[in-house]
């Protein structure tokens, strides 16, 4: 079986910040792999073995450094990368993102698209649902186990209401939990391995984005501008030397909650 | 403006989430609202979309519409905004409307605002406000064009029951064929046994710091002493520690007791944004940089298997006193 696992790079926590003069995501500072889709990959390993073989390939949109992140994916165990890389993509939306990268995965005609559940630095948890829309194939998301038997997949997904079991007809696509899997370490051997393995650079062009459609051109939406959040009032913090308990009791009295 | 509120449903009944973003929107004055309902014998509930201030409210009852699947709903959505000039969807978030609000941005190339905790009218155009990295920032977001797609954060706008009355009209939709590929075998039914942990005033709640299922009698004997529900966190969920109907967060329970004690939880987002309207919340975990200590009022960096004995033991007493 054929798996893209739609992957990115994101700022690491503690380099998360908006630059407020393009009010866009400071992307320039250190990388990793958006530990969400770590999940992702490991479930196309797992689908992979599962079925008896085939290929595991990593597409991504990002500054080029982001093949960086991907060959971490790479060490887990993937096949190979394709990156969407270029300057023209800066500032892309939903719209834009989504338009891109439907035309790397068309490139890939994988029989399943996996995503994880969202990613670390926007918070974003939809894009799989635009892309499956502009692909015209058919989307499952909050995968908590996915089984393939008979040209298709099972999927047992969480909602507000509980679990729930939907089958569908392949090539689809499925963003998965975070709860799904663990994902494993890549080994030392991994590593080694990743550096050897192919990663591939695409532009816009490649891709055949029109250009109207790239970047903030090609998005509907855009930043006004940043503010400071409300406060929260008094926020405490103690390091437990043994008195916290009574430290919590004498809070929630005060507070007038016990 | 003409306004369209994608109403959700679940047992027969419009959601919380969703009639409190339609109550929003007839708030915001100078616009027609309407609400769609797409799914199976659901056009009883149009009666209920016209007291939270539904001008008028469309029906698309389609039994491939009966299970909770997105994307037959997408077709629903983008005939009804290409054919009635809307230029405005609001969706409340859930699993099935953030895949909803997506399929339906990249079907008209519509601009998508998404985890918005309100939306205002500034200089005549329309204003998303939206918290992001955690929280830290709060972003000022707008649309290039229409039509404007918004998702907001759930629980962001409480329902308000204005009396109104809809005018219904029932829609004939044409499905594509991708989008009913996908076929629920077994659909989720909400667990109806027990109290809910919703509508109690303390909540303690455990996540993976536990250790393990067995150390949940922890949290369940502090939840006692104090008189309050257990909750938990997806992930102990998932793992089978703890039922589902306990499960706080974005595809759990929204609560907002008076006093939430986390035991044990990172905070992450999925789980945040089910608790963080709690009046006090206190955390427990024995990492100092997890993300819960960002929005606790008392936050100890402590483990919770010494911790939440010793303070059960105290709240005894302090009761028993």
């Amino acid at each position: 079986m054929k798996i893209a696992v739609c992957v990115k790079q994101v700022p690491e926590a503690a380099h998360l910040r908006i630059d407020p003069e393009t009010k866009r995501l400071d992307r320039s500072g250190e990388g990793a792999l958006n530990p969400f889709d770590a999940h992702a990959v490991e479930e196309a390993l797992r689908l992979k073995d599962a079925t008896g073989g085939g290929e595991v390939v990593l597409v991504s949109m990002g500054p080029a450094k982001a093949q960086d992140a991907l060959r971490k994916a790479l060490a887990m165990g993937a096949d190979r990368a394709v990156l969407v890389s270029d300057d023209a993509a800066a500032g892309a939306d939903l719209v834009a993102t989504s338009y891109a990268l439907a035309k790397a995965l068309e490139r890939e005609s994988a029989d399943v698209v996996l995503f994880g559940q969202q990613a670390g630095d926007s918070d974003g948890a939809v894009l799989w649902a635009a892309v499956a829309d502009r692909l015209r194939l058919p989307v499952v998301s909050q995968a908590a186990e996915i089984t393939h038997g008979d040209g298709k997949l099972r999927v047992k997904r969480q909602t507000e209401f509980g679990y729930d079991v939907i089958e569908t007809p392949l090539p689809a696509i499925v963003a998965v939990s975070d709860a799904i899997n663990e994902p494993r370490y890549p080994s030392l051997k991994g590593i080694m391995g990743a550096k050897s393995k192919p990663q591939e650079t695409l532009s816009l062009s490649d891709l055949a984005v029109e250009s109207d459609r790239r970047g903030q051109g090609g998005s509907r939406t855009e930043v006004y501008a940043l503010n400071e959040p409300p406060a929260r009032g008094d926020s405490r913090r103690i390091d437990d030397d043994g008195n916290a308990a009574q430290a919590i009791v004498d809070f929630l009295a005060e507070k007038r909650l016990v | 403006m003409s306004t369209l509120v994608f109403l959700e449903h679940h047992g027969n009944e419009l959601l919380n989430g969703s009639l409190g973003v339609l109550s929003k929107a007839a708030s915001l004055g100078d616009t027609d609202v309407a609400g769609v309902i797409a799914g199976s014998g659901v056009r009883s509930l149009a009666d209920e979309a016209g007291k939270f201030g539904a001008a008028k409210v469309y029906v698309a009852e389609d039994e491939q519409l009966e299970a909770p699947l997105s994307q037959p709903r997408v077709d629903v959505l983008a005939q009804l905004v290409r054919d009635r000039g809307i230029d405005t969807v609001l969706f409340g978030n859930s699993v099935l409307a953030a895949d909803v609000a997506a399929g339906l941005a990249a079907r008209l190339n519509a601009g998508l605002n998404w985890d918005l905790t309100d939306i205002v009218q500034e200089d005549g155009r329309l204003v998303g406000k939206r918290p992001a990295l955690q929280d830290s920032v709060y972003v000022d977001v707008g649309w290039t064009s229409e039509p404007r797609l918004a998702l907001f954060r759930s629980g962001s706008f409480d329902p308000n029951a204005t009396g109104g009355s809809a005018e219904v009209e029932d829609v004939q939709v044409t499905l594509e064929d991708f989008s009913t590929a996908a076929r629920m075998i077994d659909q989720a039914h909400e667990e109806s046994e027990g109290p809910s942990i919703e509508d109690a005033d303390v909540i303690v709640a455990g996540g993976r710091g536990l250790g393990g299922p067995e150390n949940f009698t922890l949290v369940e004997e502090l939840a006692k002493a104090l008189g309050g529900a257990v909750g938990a966190t997806r992930a102990v969920v998932d793992a089978g520690w703890y039922p589902y109907a306990t499960q706080v967060g974005q595809t759990g329970k929204t609560v907002s007791p008076k006093l939430y004690i986390a035991c044990g939880i990172s905070g992450a987002i999925q789980h945040k944004v089910g608790m963080q309207s709690s009046g006090l919340i206190v955390a427990i975990n024995k990492d100092p940089n997890a993300p819960i200590f960002e929005f606790s009022d008392l936050g100890v960096v402590g483990d919770v298997h010494e911790v939440v004995p010793k303070l059960t033991e105290l709240v005894k007493q302090r009761k028993g006193s």
